[in-house]
């Protein structure tokens, strides 16, 4: 049972085996669904020389964006950046590294890595600055281009509920890049609102069956809002 | 008169048939969704990971967890799906969303579009638009016909840094309404008052017209 329970209790524990040159791969669109307090810890840690994956780099003070601020990411592989000034100022300078993914692509790479698959060929980005220097081929009289798949030391995780098995289910539009994520790292960690007992998930609604998660660790989230609209009404 | 955004937007909405899945970029595209024809119904793909999205929400429906590809809070209507974002481009990808609107900075006579990078100036990122004009059946741009200085943004080639090759079907810009085809752009109508000689004047890349050209129609 004990390999079984994959609960942990302190951050440390969460990101324990983080080194300096190691790939992280985090969940989270914008500002929704980020694994805020596992960021936070990197953060704490000062672990350096990172490459991270995610679709967006977070803003000034939040999110990925923190880890800017020691500048401990060596290279940002995502698909849209520059929500922050700090992001463009590192860019500019050449001290961080950028490689622009389509966003469809980046969430394939990340799903191809973690089912095993080293690469696959799109349409995506065939005839544009994304396709230099990639194999490409004609399948069908359409042109395809060669993308390797992406998977991390690290992954880390914004789930709603959990189990202590590992399982977990996404809450809204927060899952976006998630479930991908979940399944692309040597260690994947997941920052949850809720562990409940097993049994209490209907196995048939987990969207991560726990085979994918190491460590899970229960959270309380701040939840920005990037762009706040309401409607009268 | 060249049209008004939220004029553009109306004749966009005019592309809208009863059952199609459809996604909408930000800026003008977004405003097609307040033009639904009266009688249709259409199902908003939002490539985050929501298939139904609806109007933004009151104060008191507001949850973080809740966002638009424009990161912006918004509700899902009754009947709506969310799911992961590699099954979101899946069904972009492959061929599943009826149609795609979205802006440009530039267009060709061969249906290249470039959207994304202007070199020299900070690049943000191409996000999700170069899976969309991949995978999309249906493209309609919009965008204005011309920049504010006067120059054609329908070129003979894209001279920018391209989004997607040989995607673009159609394009509805403040003064026309224009599909590539066979190497060209064929006027198919134009904004009420404006004349064919100064949608010619405005068109660098080759125009074919076809006959009497009608003025677009509002409800």
């Amino acid at each position: 049972m004990a390999g079984f329970n994959k609960v942990v209790h302190s951050y440390d524990e969460a990101m324990a085996g983080l080194e300096n040159g190691m790939t992280v791969i985090a969940g989270g669109f914008g500002l929704c669904g980020i694994p805020e307090g596992l960021i936070a810890q990197i953060k704490k840690m000062g672990t350096r020389d990172l490459t991270v994956v995610s679709n967006n780099c977070g803003v000034d003070g939040f999110g990925l964006g923190v880890l800017l601020e020691d500048r401990q990411i060596k290279k940002m592989v995502a698909s849209y950046v520059g929500e922050n000034a700090l992001f463009e100022k590192q860019l500019l300078s050449g001290e961080l590294e950028v490689e622009l993914t389509p966003q469809g692509t980046l969430a394939e790479k990340i799903r191809a890595g973690g089912a095993g698959i080293p690469a696959f060929f799109t349409a995506t980005g065939y005839g544009t600055p994304v396709a230099e220097g990639k194999e490409t081929r004609e399948i069908n009289g359409r042109n395809y281009v060669l993308e390797p798949s992406i998977t991390g030391d690290f992954a880390i995780v914004r789930a709603w509920k959990a189990d202590r098995y590992g399982n977990l289910v996404f809450r809204h539009t927060a899952m976006n890049f998630n479930p991908m994520v979940a399944t692309a790292g040597k260690i994947t960690v997941a920052e949850v609102e809720e562990i409940v007992e097993p049994g209490e998930l209907e196995p048939s609604q987990i969207h991560t069956p726990g085979i994918y998660v190491q460590r899970v660790i229960q959270a309380k989230f701040e939840k920005r809002i990037e762009r706040r609209m309401v409607r009268q009404g | 008169m060249a049209l008004s955004r939220e004029q553009v937007a109306m004749r966009v909405a005019q592309e809208l048939k009863d059952g199609y899945y459809v996604n909408l970029g930000i800026g003008i595209p977004t405003l097609v969704a307040n033009y639904v024809p009266a009688g249709i119904e259409v199902m908003l793909q939002s490539e985050n990971g929501l298939l139904g999205m609806g109007p933004y929400p009151t104060e008191a429906q507001i949850d973080a967890d809740m966002i638009n590809a424009g990161k912006e809070t918004v509700t899902a209507i009754k009947g709506a799906a969310i799911f992961s974002s590699a099954e979101s481009f899946a069904m972009i990808r492959g061929g599943h969303v009826d149609l795609t609107v979205l802006g440009a900075f530039e267009v060709d006579q061969n249906g290249n579009i470039a959207s994304w990078m202007i070199p020299g100036k900070l690049v943000k990122g191409m996000g999700g638009a170069m899976d969309l004009v991949a995978g999309a059946q249906n493209i309609v741009v919009t965008m204005t016909h011309a920049d504010k200085y006067g120059a054609s943004k329908l070129l003979d080639a894209c001279t920018l840094p391209l989004t997607g090759v040989g995607c673009v079907k159609k394009i509805v810009t403040d003064l026309a309404v224009l599909e590539v085809k066979d190497g060209a752009f064929h006027l198919l109508e134009r904004a009420p008052g404006i004349s064919v000689e100064e949608i010619q004047q405005k068109t660098a890349g080759k125009l074919v017209i076809n006959g009497e050209i009608p003025e677009m129609v509002f409800a």
